[in-house]
C-alpha cells in the first residue's frame, strides 16, 4: 500500500502544472478565483487552448481525439485544473453527449459531431428535466412523433443550464407513450438555431443570476438521422451517461482551492481586532472541514485507484457526489460567515468580469452570499443527494 | 498510488481474520470478559504463536518489521472481532516506546518477552488534570543516588490492572505541559509503593488508576536520555492512534454489516424494515461515515514517514473523524436495531459501545480537532 503518486504520476502532474502555468490565461483564472462571472467567450477560449494541446476530451478514446488517459491521470489533471483556477469545461458536449455518440451513435454522427465538439463549434445544452419530471426523470412527457423522415417534437424542458448560449440540445423524448415509462424514450439531437418552433426563456435563480432556462418545443421538425441509438432505447443512453466517468464528481480540487482561499480570508478579516482565524468557533469549523476534506480526498483516490485497476466506478460515485457536495456547501457557509455583515450588500454588478469600481466591503465578500445560495443547487442537480442515496441503497446495499 | 495490500499485509489480514472468525466468537469473548482481567491468556499465547505480538518490531528483535499499514491491518481485524486482549497497551504503547527509547540491553531484556507473550505491559502516562494531554505530567521522578524515586498518580491506565510491568512517564524536569523534562521508566507493577485500583471499562476493556508513592527504581529503569522522552512518546502515540482508528474502522464495518442484515430481515407492516426509505437513507449515511474512516485511517497509516507536523495533522484528523463518524454509526446502529439494539445479548450493542468509547482513549474528537487547529497553517497535499 502506497498512497503517494509514482515517479511517473508525479512527472505527469508536473507536465500538467507547467502547461497550466504557461497556457491558462491569467484574466480567466483570476475571474475564476475571484468568483466573477465567466462569459461564453472565456469558456470557449479555454476549451480551444485545451484542444490545441489535445487535452479537451479527457474521457474519449484516443482514436476519436481523446486523451486516452488512465483514471489516475484524469484525476491528476482535474485536480490541477481546479487548483489553478481553470474554468470548468462545458460538460454537455465533450463529457456528456460525446460519450453517448461514441458508444451508441452512427459513423456519420461520430464523423460530424465529434470534431465539432473538439473545436467548440457547437455549444451544447442538456434537455432532460421537465416541469413534471425531475427526480422521476423517466416520467418525461415531451413527445416526438415520427412523420416520414422527421420527428415532430412538442413539449417543454427545464433547468437547461446555459441554454441561452446553446445552438444544440440533446433531449430525452417520448416516442412510445404506451410502453412502460423507461421503454418509450428516445435520445434526440436537436439543432436550436436551424429548427423552428423552439423558444428559450430565462429562469432567474435566487441569487439573481441567469444560469438556467426553460426550453419550449412547438412542432419542431427533427431529422430522423438525429436519433442516437435505437428508437425507444434512449433510457439506455441516459443511464450510460449517469454512470460515465464520475470520479471527478467529488470536486476535491475545487474544495481544496476554496479552503485555501477561505483560510487566507480568515487571516485577513478581523473580529474584535484579532484575525478571524483565531476566533475559536470559526477555527474549529475550519478544522472540521479540513478533516472532512482529507477523508473525502482519500475516498476519492481509493475510487480512482479501483477504476485504474479495472473496476467501473458505478454506485461508488454516488458516495462521492454526496460527500463532495455537502463539503462544498459547507465551505460556502463558512465564506458567508467570514464576511460577517458584509455578506449582506447585494450588488450583482460587482460580479461582472470587467467591474473595476470600488467594492462595498472587502473584495471577497461581494460574492459569498450569492454563491452560498447558488451552491444549494449542488445537492439537487445531477441526481439529488436523496436519489444518490436511493441508488446506493439499491445497488450497493441491496435494499 | 496503490491501495492494494502487499503479500505480507495480506498474510497478516488472513491470519487475524481466521483467528477472529474461528475462535473469537461472541460467546468466547463473553467468557473472556468474565475472567479476572477481562481477557483470555490462551488467546494472548495464540497471538504470540502467530507472531502478531511482534508486528511493529524489527526483525533483529524477532519482530515482523511492520509499519503503519501492517498495524492497521491487524487492528482492523481486531476491531471486527472486538478483541479485548491488551495488544494496544503492551505491544504498541509500551513495546514501541521501549523499542524507540531503550538501549540494547533494555531492548534485549523486554522486547523478546513481549513478542513471546510472557510479559504484559501498560503505559502509565495520562493524569486526571491533564485529561488527554500527554505532556501534562505532574508525576515526578527525583534523582536518588544512582536511581530515581517516583511519586504521582496516573488515571485510567489501559490494561494497567493486569500488566506485569509499567512504562511510567514522569517529570525529571520542567512542569505543566513543558516539552522538556519528560522521562520514561520501567517499573515493576508489583514494586513497593505501586498501588493499583483496577476496573472494567464500559467498552469491554480493563484499566486502572495507579498511585506511585516513593517508588524506587534503579538507573537501568530509565529509557533513553533523562528528560528527552517526548519525541519518542509522541511517535509512539501516533502509532497507537493509527491502531485505534483502524480498530474503530473494523468495528464500524461489522456494525454496519450487522445492521444491514438486520433491516433486511426484521419485518414490520408486512415487509422488511429495510424497504422503508427513511431507514435506507440512514443506512447509506452509516456506510458513508465508514468509508470516510477507512480512507482517513489509510492516510494516517501511510504518513509515519512524512515530516512530523504533517504526520500529526493527518493522524489527529483521523482520530477526530473516528470520533465524529463513529458516534454516528454507533447511534444509528442502535436506532435501526430498535429495542434489540438496547440489549446486552445483541452483539451490535457491544460494537456500539466500543466504537463510541474509542473516542475517550488517547484524545477525543475535540482534543484532536484542537491539534488540527494548532496545525491549520500546515498545508497538506496527499499523494
Amino acid at each position: 500500500m502506497d498512497i503517494n503518486y509514482t515517479a511517473e504520476e508525479r512527472a505527469f502532474r508536473d507536465e500538467v502544472r507547467t502547461f497550466l502555468n504557461e497556457k491558462l490565461p491569467k484574466d480567466i483564472s483570476s475571474k475564476v478565483k475571484e468568483h466573477k462571472r465567466l462569459g461564453k467567450e472565456d469558456t470557449i477560449r479555454w476549451q480551444k487552448i485545451l484542444n490545441e494541446q489535445g487535452w479537451l476530451a479527457l474521457h474519449w478514446p484516443k482514436e476519436h481525439g481523446g486523451t486516452g488517459w488512465s483514471p489516475i491521470q484524469k484525476h491528476i489533471f482535474e485536480e490541477e485544473c481546479a487548483e489553478a483556477g481553470a474554468p470548468t469545461v462545458l460538460p454537455f458536449g465533450v463529457n456528456m453527449v460525446a460519450p453517448v455518440i461514441i458508444k451508441f451513435g452512427t459513423q456519420e454522427q461520430k464523423d460530424y459531431y465529434l470534431p465539432r465538439i473538439l473545436r467548440s463549434d457547437d455549444w451544447w445544452c442538456q434537455g432532460y428535466s421537465e416541469p413534471g419530471a425531475g427526480s422521476d426523470l423517466a416520467g418525461l412527457k415531451t413527445r416526438a412523433v415520427r412523420d416520414g423522415d422527421h420527428y415532430i417534437v412538442n413539449g417543454q424542458k427545464t433547468w437547461t443550464t446555459l441554454g441561452q448560449h446553446a445552438n444544440m440540445i440533446f433531449c430525452l423524448v417520448r416516442t412510445d407513450p404506451d410502453a412502460k415509462k423507461q421503454e418509450g424514450i428516445s435520445f434526440l439531437l436537436i439543432d436550436m438555431e436551424k429548427s423552428e418552433g423552439i423558444t428559450v426563456r430565462p429562469l432567474i435563480t435566487l441569487d439573481g443570476e441567469h444560469e438556467v432556462n426553460e426550453v419550449f418545443f412547438d412542432d419542431v421538425k427533427v431529422p430522423v438521422e438525429n436519433l442516437v441509438g435505437e428508437e425507444n432505447k434512449g433510457w439506455t443512453c441516459a443511464k450510460y451517461l449517469l454512470t460515465f466517468e464520475r470520479t471527478g464528481i467529488a470536486g476535491v480540487g475545487s474544495s481544496k482551492a476554496a479552503l485555501a482561499h477561505l483560510k487566507q480570508v480568515a487571516r485577513e478579516q478581523q473580529v474584535n481586532g484579532k484575525p478571524l482565524i483565531e476566533e475559536p468557533h470559526f477555527r474549529s469549523r475550519l478544522a472540521d472541514v479540513e478533516m472532512e476534506l482529507m477523508s473525502l480526498e482519500m475516498t476519492n483516490l481509493r475510487t480512482v485507484a479501483a477504476a485504474e485497476a479495472g473496476g467501473v466506478p458505478g454506485a461508488e460515485s454516488s458516495f462521492l457526489k454526496i460527500m463532495g457536495t455537502e463539503l462544498r456547501q459547507e465551505i460556502t457557509d463558512l465564506f458567508r460567515r467570514a464576511a460577517g455583515p458584509h455578506a449582506l450588500p447585494f450588488l450583482p454588478e460587482q460580479l461582472a468580469g470587467d467591474f473595476d469600481g470600488e467594492t462595498v466591503g472587502p473584495e471577497f465578500a461581494g460574492s459569498v452570499a450569492s454563491r452560498y445560495f447558488n451552491f444549494r443547487k449542488l445537492s439537487i442537480f445531477g441526481g439529488s443527494n436523496e436519489i444518490q442515496k436511493n441508488i446506493i441503497s439499491k445497488m450497493i446495499l441491496g435494499l | 498510488m496503490d491501495f492494494k495490500f502487499s503479500d505480507e499485509q495480506r498474510m497478516l489480514e488472513e491470519t487475524v481474520g481466521r483467528l477472529v472468525r474461528d475462535s473469537y466468537t461472541f460467546d468466547a469473548r463473553n467468557k473472556a470478559l468474565e475472567s479476572e482481567h477481562g481477557f483470555s491468556t490462551d488467546t494472548w499465547t495464540q497471538f504470540a504463536e502467530l507472531g502478531l505480538l511482534g508486528v511493529p518490531f524489527s526483525e533483529e528483535a524477532g519482530g515482523f518489521n511492520g509499519g503503519g499499514p501492517e498495524l492497521m491491518v491487524v487492528a482492523e481485524g481486531f476491531g471486527r472481532g472486538l478483541v479485548v486482549e491488551p495488544y494496544l497497551a503492551t505491544v504498541v504503547l509500551s513495546g514501541v516506546l521501549i523499542d524507540k527509547l531503550g538501549n540494547d540491553a533494555q531492548k534485549e531484556q523486554y522486547l523478546p518477552a513481549i513478542i513471546g507473550g510472557e510479559t504484559r505491559f501498560a503505559l502509565a502516562n495520562y493524569e486526571t488534570k491533564g485529561r488527554y494531554d500527554h505532556r501534562f505530567v505532574e508525576t515526578s521522578a527525583k534523582k536518588d543516588g544512582d536511581g530515581y524515586v517516583i511519586n504521582g498518580e496516573k488515571a485510567v491506565v489501559l490494561h494497567g490492572d493486569s500488566a506485569d510491568q509499567l512504562v511510567v512517564i514522569a517529570r525529571t524536569g520542567g512542569s505543566g505541559n513543558d516539552k522538556d523534562g519528560l522521562s520514561a521508566f520501567i517499573v515493576d507493577a508489583g514494586a513497593d509503593g505501586v498501588s493499583r485500583r483496577g476496573y472494567p471499562t464500559i467498552d469491554g476493556l480493563h484499566a486502572a488508576d495507579i498511585t506511585f508513592k516513593d517508588v524506587k527504581v534503579g538507573a537501568d529503569a530509565l529509557l533513553g536520555d533523562e528528560g528527552k522522552a517526548l519525541d519518542a512518546l509522541e511517535a509512539t502515540l501516533d502509532l497507537a492512534l493509527i491502531t485505534l482508528c483502524a480498530e474503530a474502522s473494523g468495528a464500524m464495518e461489522v456494525a454496519c454489516d450487522q445492521t444491514l442484515d438486520y433491516i433486511k430481515e426484521r419485518q414490520q407492516f408486512g415487509v422488511p424494515i429495510g424497504k422503508f426509505q427513511a431507514l435506507q437513507h440512514r443506512m447509506v449515511e452509516m456506510r458513508m461515515e465508514l468509508e470516510k474512516v477507512r480512507s482517513i485511517t489509510m492516510l494516517a497509516a501511510c504518513s509515519l514517514d512524512v515530516e512530523p507536523q504533517l504526520r500529526k495533522k493527518r493522524i489527529s484528523a483521523a482520530k477526530a473523524q473516528v470520533g465524529k463518524s463513529g458516534r454516528k454509526v454507533a447511534e444509528e446502529a442502535i436506532q435501526l436495531f430498535g429495542g434489540m439494539g438496547m440489549m446486552e445479548e445483541t452483539p451490535v450493542s457491544h460494537y456500539a459501545k466500543r466504537i463510541v468509547m474509542i473516542d475517550h482513549w488517547l484524545g477525543d474528537r475535540e482534543y484532536h480537532l484542537g491539534v488540527l487547529e494548532d496545525l491549520i497553517d500546515v498545508d497538506d497535499h496527499a499523494a
